[in-house]
């Protein structure tokens, strides 16, 4: 009806009706639905949904990961399997190049690298494809899109729990030394969790746009490995590239991390507060992004 | 405002939330929607750097809902009628919040099952169980509420152990009905159900019509989107005819049928003849 005919009684239920409706968020009794900019929802009711909603993300993911294992043959044993061969061959590679006196430490540190790089690297790969493939779900139902993405880092941490388990072994077998120290690579970790989420979220949403992201992806991440210290031990960078080598954020947070975990050397101050630093920066750029564009999703794909 | 319903709304004795102040279970006010899509199907680097270099616009507008108003009172049952491509999908998606309105405002009083499950079945490869236990909790469900309707949906839905098997194993009939089950049992204030839905065969259909009658009493409001002009009329007090993306006609069902029904005999696109 033309909004000529709007009595003043009108009016008032209207605002009284608003009013009720932005007290109470997603869940409430009156949801009013108007046109917005292209911008941010109201973040306090919609990370309380976000939270509300987390065991659907967790569902999401421990359903994805039950049904990836159940069409190879050797199943599971894959998630320690394929960084594990990784690892192997990039030995040998690196080994063919350059023979170091003491292969042993070497190799830890490439196992744990790789483990460590094929965790961020698989959060980028699934949480890019979240949003796209669960079209059906965003088409048809509301709720916070960010659970998309952040099931998937889910998914990619559980997968990242075996090999870390296998590269204790490995810890063991080349006769390292074990140091209270290596129990500080937990901060590292939660930087590599932030931050994949962060990266997970960004690379979900520039799917949407183009979908010739996950195509690029594998090469853009094979680059990415090689400029972070997993191939070659964090000292051991060219003067002439150091200056450059502290921009890619997995210098500091792989650095850190396999420095702690291999050797228990405890890094410098400064590479804890870039590891943090660089964590913060991918989780707060990377939600408020797919957060202002999210409510476009579902008529984009 | 009007309120072209209001004879028709029953009293809402069966309801367990409060009252809102106006008997309003969904007021929708000068809605247009808007669609900017892209022209391709799926937008790439190469088709994005092209267009650049033909200096053409990325987006076209579609104009699902043009200023679309009207009111359901609580205890409506509305059944929305019109041809593929008049905007009823756009409208139920706009009231259930996954689209939002270009302009115009839309009041909804109490809990939407939006499409909730046309959702279901969104990765073939995980079971029936496993997509209605996704589908409820993306909805806002408990894991502990989610685990009880599970059963009776199953039950419902007279799937049998095909439950558990992955969803891509099901015929057509199965999904339907699975998602059909789906809708029903997340006890929404306001149910909705699509046309996809009326899929099944004879046994399963009149089960459903008895299971919305049963709705019906306990639910605030009910769409019903269905291009089977005797189902609207036999299960609405309500009805709105759309037709690309207009308001034409709204009223009792009957009236709205025989408007709609007089429309088509009268011309416009032969298509449209076959949905009835």
């Amino acid at each position: 009806m033309p909004s000529a005919g709007m009595s003043a009684a009108d009016h008032a239920a209207n605002k009284a009706a608003v009013d009720r409706a932005s007290k109470s968020g997603y869940l409430s009794d009156v949801q009013v639905y108007e046109p917005h900019r292209v911008g941010l929802p109201p973040l306090v009711p919609y990370f309380r949904e976000l939270w509300h909603r987390r065991p659907f993300a967790a569902e999401l993911s421990r359903a994805e990961m039950r049904s990836a294992n159940t069409r190879t043959f050797f199943g599971q044993i894959w998630l320690v399997l394929n960084p594990l061969l990784l690892a192997a061959v990039y030995f040998v590679l690196l080994f063919i190049l350059a023979p170091r006196d003491e292969p042993g430490p070497f190799f830890a540190h490439l196992t744990a690298g790789i483990f460590a790089f094929y965790f961020i690297s698989g959060a980028l790969t699934t949480g890019a494809r979240s949003v796209v493939g669960g079209g059906a779900l965003i088409g048809n139902m509301a709720f916070p899109r960010l659970l998309m993405p952040m099931s998937a880092v889910r998914t990619a941490f559980f997968r990242f729990l075996p090999p870390l388990v296998v590269y204790f072994v490995i810890h063991a077998a080349m006769g390292l030394p074990w140091s209270w120290t290596m129990v500080l690579a937990v901060y590292f970790m939660g930087c590599m969790v932030v931050f994949a989420a962060g990266m997970a979220a960004m690379f979900a949403t520039l799917q949407v746009y183009f979908r010739d992201t996950t195509s690029f992806l594998p090469y853009f991440l094979r680059i990415w490995l090689y400029l972070s210290p997993v191939l070659w031990f964090i000292e051991e960078v060219p003067a002439r590239l150091a200056p450059f080598l502290k921009f890619n954020p997995l210098y500091s947070i792989l650095g850190g991390f396999t420095d702690l975990l291999v050797r228990g050397d405890v890094p410098p101050p400064g590479i804890w507060v870039m590891a943090a630093g660089w964590a913060v920066a991918a989780v707060v750029v990377g939600f408020l992004y797919f957060m202002s564009r999210e409510r476009e999703f579902a008529v984009r794909l | 405002m009007s309120s072209l319903f209001a004879s028709e709304s029953r009293a809402p004795d069966a309801v367990a939330a409060p009252l809102p102040v106006d008997d309003v279970a969904v007021r929708v006010q000068n809605v247009s929607v808007t669609y900017r899509t892209t022209f391709e199907r799926t937008p790439t680097f190469k088709t994005a750097v092209v267009r650049l270099g033909r200096g053409e616009r990325a987006v076209r507008e579609v104009q699902a809902l043009k200023n679309v108003s009207f009111e359901v009172p609580v205890g409506t049952s509305l059944g929305i009628v019109g041809a593929n491509g008049a905007g009823k999908s756009t409208l139920i998606r706009t009231l259930g919040g996954i689209l939002p309105p270009t302009s115009g405002r839309i009041e909804v009083h109490g809990r939407i099952s939006a499409l909730l499950a046309l959702g279901v079945g969104f990765n073939p490869n995980l079971s029936g169980t496993e997509n209605v236990v996704l589908g409820g909790l993306a909805n806002g469900l408990t894991r502990r509420q989610v685990d009880e309707r599970a059963h009776d949906i199953a039950e419902f839905a007279e799937l049998g152990d095909f439950m558990d098997l992955p969803i891509r194993t099901y015929s057509s009939g199965m999904r339907s009905r699975l998602a059909f089950a789906v809708s029903v049992h997340m006890d929404p204030d306001i149910l909705m159900i699509d046309e996809a839905l009326s899929a099944g065969d004879a046994k399963f259909k009149k089960k459903a019509a008895e299971k919305m009658h049963e709705l019906m009493t306990t639910a605030r409001a009910m769409f019903l989107v269905s291009h089977a002009l005797a189902s609207v009329k036999e299960m609405c007090n309500a009805a709105i005819w759309l037709h690309k993306g207009e308001l034409m006609l709204q009223g009792s069902p009957e009236e709205v049928v025989a408007g709609y029904t007089k429309f088509l005999e009268v011309g416009e696109d032969a298509f449209s003849l076959e949905d009835l």
